[in-house]
């Protein structure tokens, strides 16, 4: 890494989920918590006493819950307006500390310090460190290097080595040193090196990140792909993907969730997929795009190998695109009775969209009913200001269904700390 | 549509207006005599802006309790709770002690950290070492309902 030229820092916040159900339940400090998926399927967040026993990432609750139990593991369902509250917030304090930030995910951003080279970017990051658990009580890991998948790399360190305190700088470490280190982490540790790709580099003889480094790009294209070449050259400090400042339109979107309790009827799947497609449609609208086609879909539980299993799905053209959820709803519908059928027990059911026009491309056609469509637009603009305004759900199709009977299990919610007023936390006066 | 959401809060629907809302020109620019006030428009008061100094580091916190009513912070009232503010001798803080938050005053005596009361039915809690303390923010401000 002789040239350095930029210097960009991954920002990560420690397992985030439950250290967020931390900064508002003190009693959790130091004691083993569990943070479940949607529907309280899988363990999706665990605290570092929850990593020490054992407990893997992404693992069915049902196979570990009694083992969980015996060791008082303390368990959650999953609160994303908590979570996402709280990282508006950390997001919007990390960005008073570099010109230029991308935000990756709910939990992690890059930051562009290039601009400053003055600065000794360890101390730097444990001033951005200190100031996010001070503001916001969570804490976070800060990796720095000459690339995204350095700075990546950096970060992990950060996370797994006690001795650096939380924040590491590659920029900072002599190359000798530099070496020593890169061959102590394996390839898998590697932004964007999954297991199937670990195992061929294992067989082409290169099984740490050292030996990635030193590998040839052209090879690496040849054996994999331009992806594989880029993270090499971006291991040696070249910076080959750049931030994106503003995220990009998502190409796909799905709704889809399992239910709380199994369902058999028409009636209810079809309070389901409506749901789904009323939000899907919401974030059509929210990212300014069309849809030309809409997929639904409907699935028993393989989990249960006794009951009959039976999946379907159905891809509907529309005729013309469109975000207006009165439209992606009544699609759905005449999907879902397409590939309904009697006598199962329904687990998941989902709406999906993967060919999207921006508004802005869409042409208008010679036959377009210019006032309906007109019509459409402020009376979907209306309800999405409404329930921007006064919470989701406000206004809503009757066809989504009032008990929603079906709805998610989420046993173990903790209250919207942040985001309703008449669930904000107790002081104690006593 | 702003607009015309506000003529439905008369009827006791939840209003949230956003701090970036500005008032409109009282005139339209077309024609006629301008309103003499355009000139003097200023923003209205955003209690927002008043109250909150760091807006992601405040939080709401609702009170449980009369051990702080000396200090004017009473049952059921709202505490504003602003984390960035350094903590000095004589803040009303919330401290986490036993997992639970709970409101104090916080002063110092020779040798250790104590968190006071208001009300001479409660007792102060002394803290020997700074590590069972965790001071979790400064109360800012307590707004107390009058009027049901």
């Amino acid at each position: 890494m002789a040239l350095v030229d930029q210097s960009i820092a991954l920002v990560d916040c420690n397992n985030f989920y439950v250290s967020c159900e931390r900064v508002f339940n003190p009693a959790l400090k130091r004691k083993p918590v569990i943070v479940l998926s949607n529907n309280d399927g899988c363990v999706i967040a665990r605290s570092q006493e929850v990593k020490n026993l054992g407990i893997k990432m992404g693992v069915p609750w049902f196979k570990v819950k009694s083992f969980a139990k015996y060791h008082k593991v303390i368990v959650f369902s999953s609160n994303y307006t908590l979570y996402a509250d709280m990282s508006n917030r950390v997001m919007s304090i990390i960005s008073g500390f570099g010109p230029n930030q991308e935000v990756y995910s709910i939990d992690e951003c890059f930051l562009d310090l290039t601009g400053f080279k003055h600065l000794d970017f360890t101390d730097y990051g444990q001033h951005i460190r200190l100031t996010i658990n001070k503001l916001v009580g969570l804490p976070v890991c800060v990796g720095i290097g000459a690339s995204k998948t350095l700075a990546k790399l950096a970060n992990y360190l950060a996370k797994k080595r006690p001795g650096l305190n939380g924040v590491c700088d590659l920029n900072s470490i002599k190359p000798n040193t530099l070496d020593s280190l890169l061959s102590t982490i394996e390839v898998r540790e590697v932004w964007g090196v999954g297991k199937r790709i670990e195992q061929k580099l294992i067989k082409l003889g290169i099984n740490n990140v050292l030996d990635l480094r030193r590998s040839s790009p052209r090879m690496l294209r040849k054996q994999f792909s331009i992806v594989m070449e880029r993270t090499v050259r971006e291991l040696n400090g070249e910076l080959c993907i750049p931030l994106e400042e503003t995220p990009p339109s998502k190409k796909q979107l799905v709704c889809s969730r399992g239910f709380g309790k199994p369902i058999s009827s028409l009636s209810e799947l079809s309070e389901a997929v409506t749901s789904y497609a009323t939000r899907v449609a919401e974030k059509l609208r929210y990212q300014r795009s069309l849809a030309t086609m809409i997929y639904v879909f409907i699935q028993t539980n393989s989990f249960k190998k006794k009951d009959q299993q039976y999946n379907s799905g159905r891809l509907i053209h529309l005729t013309k695109p469109t975000n207006d959820s009165r439209k992606l709803i009544s699609a759905v519908l005449v999907g879902l009775k397409s590939i309904y059928k009697t006598g199962f027990f329904y687990k998941k059911a989902g709406v999906l969209i993967n060919d999207i026009l921006p508004v802005s491309n869409y042409q208008k056609g010679l036959f377009d009913d210019i006032e309906s469509q007109e019509k459409s637009e402020s009376l979907m603009k209306a309800m999405d200001g409404i329930n921007n305004k006064m919470g989701s759900g406000t206004i809503k199709f009757i066809g989504e269904g009032l008990e929603k009977n079906w709805g998610a299990k989420a046993e173990k919610k903790t209250p919207c700390y942040t985001t309703n007023i008449d669930e904000i936390p107790v002081a104690y006066c006593i | 549509m702003g607009n015309k959401l506000s003529i439905l809060s008369p009827i006791g629907l939840k209003l949230e207006r956003s701090s970036s809302e500005r008032p409109v020109f009282v005139s339209t620019i077309a024609a006629g005599f301008p309103s003499p006030a355009d000139d003097y428009i200023e923003s209205r008061i955003d209690l927002n802006e008043y109250l909150i100094q760091h807006k992601e580091a405040t939080f709401f916190l609702r009170v449980q309790g009369d051990s702080m009513t000396g200090l004017g912070i009473l049952n059921n009232d709202l505490l504003i709770v602003d984390r960035s503010l350094a903590v000095e001798e004589g803040n009303i803080v919330i401290a986490a002690i036993d997992g639970e938050f709970t409101v104090k005053q916080l002063t110092y005596s020779k040798k250790s950290c104590v968190l006071k009361a208001a009300n001479p039915s409660y007792k102060d809690i002394i803290i020997n070492s700074e590590n069972n303390l965790e001071v979790w923010g400064v109360v800012r401000w307590a707004i107390h309902r009058l009027w049901p």
